[in-house]
């Protein structure tokens, strides 16, 4: 009898597994935050539409939104106001009280390709090497690289996207690494 | 308990943890903002993210425009918004669509609370 049950029910759990994992984004009307008799319904663009073109990643919206913006498939505004001054930086920093894990990469150039410097230093970061007393407890509640790294970039699971440096094959100096040439690649729209 | 009864409440329990993951929906970065609405007998407004990042980098509203990043932290009112800040400054009917389109934005939940949704990867920080 237990064998019978086997071949109805784990062919169902199988398939609606799938079904489910084939849903990246859900439909606006069942995705708990919009009213489905909402007149929005049937009106706003549903993520799908628009997400499912976008180059993919596996975690939160489930889109790659750096690789999107280098690779052109998206080509969001840089500014609005034609007298902001647009400053994309090639500039790592190198962070190295990590324990065990490995050494902490931090790349301006994707952050200042979407961010303006003020949007971190000095309120969030204060623009000085040791200066931060950053540690995963403060990032996990949301200071530091937690305001926005699980709220709006990709969330604090993805540990080795910033844990990326191996301590022993790392050979030079924690902190800011030397600059790269500048950037000319991003200037500022004419819109 | 009989090897029975113990195969059908795996079983039960395989099925709950199913279903339960299907429940967490809301697309990542979804902010509601629900400080004024629902006591103006409005539905709390959702703003997505998702859809703003394809057209606007990170700094256009939130260096420019002015929004700090932190739900609930900006006190935006229709009539700042009418004024032209905060959303009214594309909302406007000529970058995007204007602030008589009330139930475009005013589609969320009855009893939302304001606050930036995550996904099952994170709850969210208690400080959100």
């Amino acid at each position: 009898m237990k064998l019978r049950y086997c071949f109805h029910i784990i062919p169902l759990i199988l398939v609606f597994g799938v079904v489910q994992a084939e849903q990246l984004w859900k439909p606006l009307a069942s995705d708990g935050l919009h009213d489905p008799k909402s007149p929005a319904i049937g009106v706003l663009q549903e993520p799908a539409d628009a997400l499912s073109l976008l180059p993919k990643d596996g975690v939160g919206n489930k889109v790659s939104w750096v690789r999107a913006l280098r690779e052109q498939y998206i080509e969001p505004r840089t500014n609005i106001l034609p007298e902001t001054i647009i400053e994309v930086i090639d500039l790592d920093i190198v962070m190295e009280k990590t324990g065990e894990m490995p050494l902490v990469r931090f790349p301006h150039k994707p952050h200042t390709e979407w961010l303006d410097c003020k949007n971190c230093h000095d309120k969030i970061f204060i623009k000085k090497v040791d200066a931060n007393p950053v540690s995963m407890l403060a990032i996990l509640n949301g200071q530091y690289c937690g305001v926005c790294h699980g709220a709006v970039a990709f969330p604090l699971t993805e540990c080795n996207r910033c844990h990326s440096l191996v301590r022993s094959s790392f050979l030079g100096q924690p902190g800011a690494q030397p600059v790269k040439s500048a950037d000319t690649s991003s200037t500022p729209n004419s819109r | 308990m009989s090897k029975f009864k113990l195969f059908g409440s795996k079983l039960a329990f395989i099925l709950f943890v199913i279903c339960v993951s299907t429940m967490v929906g809301a697309e990542y970065a979804d902010v509601v903002l629900n400080r004024m609405a629902e006591k103006n007998d409005m539905r709390p407004v959702i703003f997505p993210h998702w859809f703003h990042r394809i057209r606007f980098r990170c700094k256009v509203c939130h260096h420019e425009l002015g929004f700090e990043m932190r739900a609930g932290a900006n006190e935006i009112t229709m009539g700042k918004i009418i004024d032209g800040q905060y959303c009214g400054m594309c909302h406007n009917g000529e970058i995007a669509w204007s602030v008589d389109n009330c139930h475009l934005c005013h589609s969320g939940k009855a009893g939302l609370k304001t606050g930036i949704r995550g996904s099952n990867e994170t709850g969210g920080p208690g400080r959100w």
